[in-house]
């Protein structure tokens, strides 16, 4: 199982740069085992922005935001990810409608989810990003499952 | 290209850009532009509305207002400052766009992002889905209660409101108590198992800001203000933004 990074252009070009780009891939490879990560290309500081971002998803141009997110489209199928992880709630709104739109099968998924997948701490009801591939591995509680 | 190609009637004073370049540190450079093509060729809105970041840039030092102050590529460009990142001049297009957007009469900019400011005005809690403060307490503790009880692990976890003096003021995307509050708890869980100190406002909890984006800027410093306003009068030492 392959995971991918979606580096949020607030946070990293536009705030803490590089540093916290490497800091965010800590974390990552420290759950998901670094061999199971595939960077896109360009990443961090030079990431393309995923459209989501600037007020986009509410600009109601919604063909153009989508032409827009083509460009990640493309670079998330390119690297044959299972998981987008995405660190912005914008970045996560964006990579889960141009994944549908486009017909990707990948998932798109907060970090928090997986650092608690990781952890073994992850209810059954926290799960709404996970495939089926995930849903129900290491269930934490499952008796508190309201599905 | 020739078809396309912009004919220049002769020398025009650009007031638009030279109105953004006395606001902008070192005017943004906006004067330095080298025509390289490297902002363009790397922008995905390239190609959108027919237009590029270069060819914005050109319009604008052209004089071309009327062209620059009504395309809608302006609501289309994120303003991720990748253009800059690549420049070798360092110009800074993105607060071109901003202050292009800021141009446009408020009731003629696009109505979602208009209305998402305006639902965040609505009360203090500066969510773009106008979720009151009462209704965004009442959401956390019962989801918290539920989770206390479910995972009996977890029966010691918070999700402090205005609890004073906390180290980190964070704020939540309105997103996740409105529409999917399970969400909300794998976070709480890393904070509690980290033993961070940490707390929600019940003002100015919400971490979106559509009033930034419409470039209302009396309106976004306002929803700005509520939420720094609660962070500072809790004693806050580090405001955490997870937008
Ligand atoms: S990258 Fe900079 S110098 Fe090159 S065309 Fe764009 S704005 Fe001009
Ligand atoms: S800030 Fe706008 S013009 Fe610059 S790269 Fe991003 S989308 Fe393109």
């Amino acid at each position: 199982m392959k995971f991918t990074i979606q580096d949020p252009c607030q946070i990293v070009r536009k705030g803490f740069g590089d540093e916290i780009a490497d800091d965010l891939r800590f974390v990552i490879k420290s759950v998901v085992g670094e061999e199971n990560v595939i960077e896109m290309t360009p990443n961090k500081s030079n990431n393309y922005c995923c459209g989501g971002g600037g007020g986009f998803l509410q600009s109601g141009f919604t063909e153009e935001r989508r032409a827009y997110g083509k460009k990640k489209f493309d670079q998330i199928i390119e690297t044959g990810a299972d998981y987008c992880i995405t660190g912005c709630h914008n970045c996560h709104a964006q990579v889960h409608d141009i994944g549908h739109h486009f017909g990707g099968t990948y998932q798109t998924v907060h970090i928090w989810t997986l650092i608690c997948l990781s952890l073994g701490i992850l209810g059954p009801n926290e799960r709404t990003y996970l495939g089926d591939d995930l849903k129900d591995v290491d269930v934490f509680h499952p008796e508190s499952s309201l599905y | 290209m020739a078809e396309s190609s912009i004919k220049i009637k002769g020398k025009k004073e650009s007031f638009f850009m030279d109105k953004v370049k006395e606001i902008l540190p070192e005017g943004g450079n906006l004067n330095l532009c080298l025509t390289c093509g490297a902002c363009a060729s790397g922008c995905p809105a390239t190609g959108l509305a027919d237009m590029d970041p270069r060819k914005f840039l050109r319009m604008c030092a052209m004089g071309m207002d009327e062209e620059v102050t009504t395309t809608p590529w302006v609501w289309m460009c994120t303003m991720c400052q990748r253009c800059i990142y690549v420049c070798p001049m360092k110009i800074d297009i993105p607060q071109l766009v901003f202050n292009a957007r800021g141009t446009w009469p408020r009731d003629q900019r696009p109505k979602g992002i208009r209305d998402s400011c305006d639902m965040a005005l609505r009360n203090p809690s500066n969510s773009a889905m106008g979720t009151a403060p009462d209704d965004f307490v009442f959401v956390v503790e019962d989801v918290l209660a539920e989770y206390q009880e479910a995972q009996p692990e977890f029966a010691d976890m918070v999700a402090p409101i205005d609890k004073e003096g906390a180290h980190f003021f964070l704020n939540q995307n309105s997103r996740e108590p409105v529409t999917e509050p399970d969400e909300m708890v794998p976070l709480w869980k890393i904070l509690h198992l980290a033993g961070v100190d940490w707390t929600y406002g019940s003002k100015g909890w919400a971490a979106e800001n559509y009033c930034l984006f419409l470039a209302d800027n009396q309106c976004w410093e306002h929803v700005t203000r509520v939420s720094a306003k609660q962070a500072d009068d809790l004693g806050c030492k580090v405001f955490l933004n997870t937008e």
